[in-house]
């Protein structure tokens, strides 16, 4: 099934419960959906899954609109049958509960969050709007008047809760070196909580000049990626020479990687391996995550440079 | 010439050729309309033309075999510094333009821009010049005593391609496809999020004819994934989403055409739902046949022929590889779910055909109903044989010369195929190289 020497993860027998999906009737009883654990296992897994190839979509040689699409759709179908059966409420207090809350894939725990917050202000958790790590390279824009502002870039960075200090991990590696906020037009810098404050930048605006909403910013964040900028006007030497004493080497990804994992090229899926949890049973292993944690920390450290 | 071997399938295809391309893998392959000619474009950005063998009188069963005719680079990468982004330089579509003198024109694209390329042919010189030596060099004006006319005279052949247009800046997303008009003087090209009509001539603006860009990008579930126009009615054009439904906009109707003449969609059949349905529903691929009178569409695991008149669902479904259902976690966890594989009709709209996996290949002769799988491989076929069908063994015991599913190469997919306009020549590229296949009988 896979390229020859790739460890298949799951028996593909046992994927026949995640394949066959939704049996029985439109609307099965949460005990009837509960019967099977290894279902509920293996939809976890392709939520995992999921959402990790949604944060990398740029390791791909060619950055692919139609395969996000289809990925955060599938995203959406998983948490809305989550949601139904009621695991979704189960896991996110779960994770609320839980202390050490890297245990769960950043984005998952991301997701959870922000559905957190709605709960508070007193929304009913919204549909997965997809939250995908933007790499900061794709969609800033640099500020052109004055200096550039490379203290925006810390305090993007710095998390706005110490939950997220986790989350913010990923951001970095991803966001390919030195990040830039967009200015919006009327001056305001972006600094937009929860799943915007691991994410570099906030995405180029249109030639059409929309203006986006916090909400929108999310999924402009992902889906933005793949527009092709016009041609920017010419690169302004005082900016070139700015990047010129940047290591090229940091913007390879693998190189990045490599530091994270002994093995020499890190596909996406072991990155679910080392970091994703199978179930419940996640939540009690910790030590685990620290060691990942400083892993991480060092390549943050590496990133910015400091 | 009678058929030496007995067989319900009508062709016998055997292996014609191998051209070894490049180290870049092949992204699109096109007959012209003739069938003269044959383009491949590549992830490097270049372009290869084949051309056909004038036919020797004495080999009847033999057709000429394809040569290399031209190479050029189409598109080169570019960067984007502000935001170091690479646009690609692979070429993602070619589309040949219908002759209309010596010459020929493609247009051929790439993520961003499209190229109308003039390949050309040159095989005489002017020579006789009064003022020039041969070499170029003047002459001195003192040794011209006589006045002449320069004549033509013959020279090595010498194929020249010269881009006429690049039509820029008119996609923000990524072009999957472009689609010449049967009025030959407009095209269109389609990316992820909208569709656009040129004018061959004009370069500096299109019209945008479709745009499902949501006004909040965050609603973004359905994207474009192919276009064509109709091969006769030059109002009339297709394109096909990401959800798996193929909508038909008449151009008169509406300057833009967001909203379909006709929505083709097939209901999904709730025994196989899964949380891949939509991936798998996504369609690669769409192609009218030449009548006009049908459609194709290719999804993950099948290809559908639709009738125009009938919206409801498909008039015809074949299984391209259907023991992959039960493995589309696995499809979907090492990506090859998302391969876009392409279809094409034969010149008489008889026979579709497809790539699949492990450089196999499937062909559906829809009148005899049959199906049959070959493969492109050079250690399994030798040259001039007939190719022998392939068969992928889905129970429990596997028989002498199946494969099983699990020694499936998924590294070695067909995603590119085309079939000769007027005869039963195929070329089918794996990732790096190029069959031309030949049906044996006449």
């Amino acid at each position: 099934m896979f390229p020859k020497g790739t460890k298949r993860k799951f028996s593909d027998s046992g994927e026949e419960a995640v394949s066959s999906g939704d049996q029985g009737p439109a609307s099965p009883s949460v005990a009837a959906r509960t019967l099977s654990s290894s279902y509920s296992l293996q939809r976890q897994s392709l939520l995992d899954m999921s959402l990790i190839k949604l944060q990398l979509c740029h390791m791909l040689v060619e950055p692919n609109l139609c395969r996000s699409v289809l990925i955060a759709n599938t995203v959406r179908q998983i948490q809305e049958e989550m949601t139904q059966d009621g695991t979704w409420q189960i896991m996110t207090q779960a994770l609320a509960a839980a202390q050490c809350p890297t245990d769960r894939l950043v984005a998952t725990e991301v997701l959870c969050r922000q559905t957190d917050a709605a709960a508070q202000a007193g929304q009913s958790p919204k549909p997965y709007s997809v939250v995908g790590v933007e790499e900061g390279y794709h969609s800033e824009e640099v500020v052109m008047e004055g200096d550039v502002e490379t203290d925006v870039t810390m305090s993007t960075l710095s998390p706005v809760s110490p939950q997220l200090s986790s989350a913010s991990y990923l951001a970095g590696p991803f966001g390919m070196g030195p990040c830039w906020e967009e200015e919006e037009e009327d001056g305001e810098c972006e600094e937009e909580e929860e799943e915007d404050s691991e994410e570099c930048v906030s995405e180029g605006e249109e030639g059409d000049g929309d203006h986006l909403s916090a909400d929108s910013r999310t999924g402009e964040q992902v889906f933005g990626t793949f527009e092709i900028k016009h041609p920017a006007p010419p690169p302004d030497p005082a900016l070139e020479e700015l990047f010129s004493d940047v290591d090229p080497s940091y913007y390879d990804l693998d190189t990045v990687l490599t530091g994270m994992q002994s093995a020499p090229k890190m596909g996406p899926y072991d990155l679910l391996d080392s970091l994703s949890s199978h179930g419940p049973t996640a939540l009690s292993s910790s030590s685990s995550c620290r060691s990942d944690l400083n892993e991480l920390d060092h390549i943050m450290e590496i990133i910015v440079g400091s | 010439q009678k058929c030496v071997y007995s067989t319900w399938w009508p062709y016998l295809f055997s292996f014609l050729q191998f051209l070894l391309l490049t180290a870049d893998i092949i992204s699109t392959v096109e007959f012209n309309q003739s069938g003269e000619l044959l383009a491949t474009g590549d992830k490097g950005g270049r372009v290869v033309i084949f051309q056909q063998e004038q036919e020797s009188k004495n080999k009847l069963q033999c057709r000429g075999e394809y040569n290399v005719y031209s190479t050029f680079q189409s598109h080169e990468p570019e960067f984007d510094y502000l935001k170091s982004l690479e646009i690609e330089e692979k070429i993602n579509k070619i589309r040949w333009l219908p002759q209309k003198n010596a010459a020929h024109f493609l247009l051929s694209t790439n993520d961003k821009t499209i190229k109308l390329w003039k390949i050309s042919e040159r095989d005489k010189r002017p020579e006789g010049y009064n003022l020039k030596e041969e070499d170029g060099r003047y002459r001195d004006p003192n040794t011209v005593t006589t006045l002449r006319v320069p004549v033509f005279r013959p020279m090595d052949l010498m194929v020249e391609a010269s881009p006429r247009r690049v039509f820029a800046n008119a996609h923000t997303y990524h072009i999957n496809s472009i689609s010449v008009n049967s009025d030959c003087e407009t095209y269109l090209s389609a990316d992820d999020l909208r569709v656009n009509l040129w004018h061959l001539e004009i370069t500096d603006r299109s019209f945008n004819i479709v745009d499902i860009k949501p006004a909040n990008m965050e609603d973004l579930t359905e994207v474009i994934t192919a276009a064509e126009f109709h091969p006769n009615q030059c109002n009339t054009f297709v394109y096909s989403s990401s959800k798996g439904t193929i909508r038909l906009c008449d151009m008169r109707a509406a300057a833009l055409c967001d909203s379909h003449a006709k929505l083709f969609e097939e209901p999904e059949d709730p025994n196989n739902r899964s949380f891949f349905s939509e991936i798998i529903s996504s369609i690669s691929d769409v192609k009218f046949s030449h009548s006009g009178r049908y459609m194709m569409t290719r999804d993950y695991l099948s290809v559908k022929i639709w009738d125009l008149n009938m919206e409801s669902r498909p008039v015809e479904t074949y299984q391209v590889h259907e023991y992959l259902r039960s493995k589309l976690c696995s499809l979907y966890e090492n990506d090859c779910i998302f391969d876009k594989f392409e279809c094409c009709w034969n010149g008489n709209d008889s026979v579709v055909m497809t790539g699949s996996y492990n450089n196999f290949f499937r062909m559906f002769d829809r009148g005899y109903q049959q199906d049959m799988t070959l493969e492109a491989s050079r250690e399994n076929s030798k040259l001039r044989s007939v190719l022998k069908p392939r068969k992928v063994s889905t129970g429990g015991k596997r028989k002498k010369d199946e494969i099983s599913v699990d020694s499936l190469d998924f590294n070695k997919k067909i995603l590119h195929t085309a079939w000769h306009p007027l005869d039963n020549i195929i070329a089918v590229a794996t990732t790096n190289n190029l069959y031309i296949f030949q049906d044996k009988l006449n």
